[in-house]
């Protein structure tokens, strides 16, 4: 499966569109990793746990794009897109999108 | 005593009121949902840009589809429990998923209204407007959905 976030693949030739995929995920990390973060606030510096916890859910979200994909028969993902959204405190929604296509090799 | 029953009780019959409302109409949402995407037919969605390259187009305009959407207490409460331990919170994911298929829907129906053949260049955008920074209220989220119909 080849995802990329441009319109077009070079090499290839977009046969048809599949349709929109999707796919969302909303995680949360422990307390400790929370009360780590918090005291962080103070010092500053990266909060590494939050940091692997958006990408876990960036990875899971794609995933699941990746798979709906897949139902669809398709063989690429383009025009990807990501978004995030906080919907409760300590969690956040990490979703992505992108076109389904089939694309064959250009001669 | 009558005081524990208080804050015990009023919670704990929250959580009951909002899981048994909040499954009956999350169950209503999705029927409905299913209902009026048989009725739509057959428009391509899709996020390019470039539909030049495919087709050739009598109209373009821009459609839109918003929705705002609460979460029941009984899935605050859950989310709740979920944020001690970390992990994934279903029942928050099944909720924006709903919501975001409602805009999709919303924003459809319109371009079908309009006579339009396909969907072209969606963009999702969201946002926070209630229960912000406030742990025992539950969070609102407005979803919008908006792209460029074409009709061919």
């Amino acid at each position: 499966m080849i995802v990329v976030n441009t319109e077009t693949i070079p090499g290839k030739k977009i046969t048809a569109i599949n349709g929109l995929v999707q796919g969302n995920t909303v995680r949360a990390k422990h307390v400790g990793k929370d009360i780590m973060a918090g005291l962080k606030n103070i010092v500053g510096g990266e909060l590494k746990g939050y940091s692997e916890l958006l990408v876990e859910s960036r990875r899971e979200a794609t995933q699941r794009m990746l798979s709906q994909a897949q139902e669809l028969g398709a063989n690429a993902v383009v025009n990807v897109r990501f978004a995030t959204s906080s919907i409760t405190q300590g969690a956040a929604e990490l979703y992505v999108y992108g076109t389904a296509v089939t694309v064959v090799d250009e001669e | 005593m009558s005081q524990l029953i208080i804050q015990i009780g009023i919670p704990l019959a929250l959580i009951i009121l909002g899981l048994i409302t909040g499954t009956i109409i999350e169950k209503n949402h999705r029927k409905n949902l299913r209902k009026r995407q048989a009725q739509l037919g057959d428009i391509t969605l899709c996020n390019l840009k470039n539909f030049s390259a495919y087709i050739d187009p009598k109209e373009s305009f821009l459609v839109t589809g918003s929705v705002c959407i609460a979460t029941d207490y009984f899935k605050t409460f859950i989310a709740g429990l979920k944020n001690l331990f970390g992990g994934e919170m279903r029942s928050l994911e099944s909720l924006l998923i709903r919501c975001r298929q409602e805009a999709t829907m919303r924003m459809l129906e319109e371009a079908k209204e309009n006579g339009a053949n396909s969907v072209w260049n969606v963009r999702f955008e969201t946002a926070t407007v209630a229960g912000k920074g406030n742990k025992r209220r539950c969070a609102g989220v407005e979803i919008i959905a908006y792209a460029t119909a074409l009709k061919h």
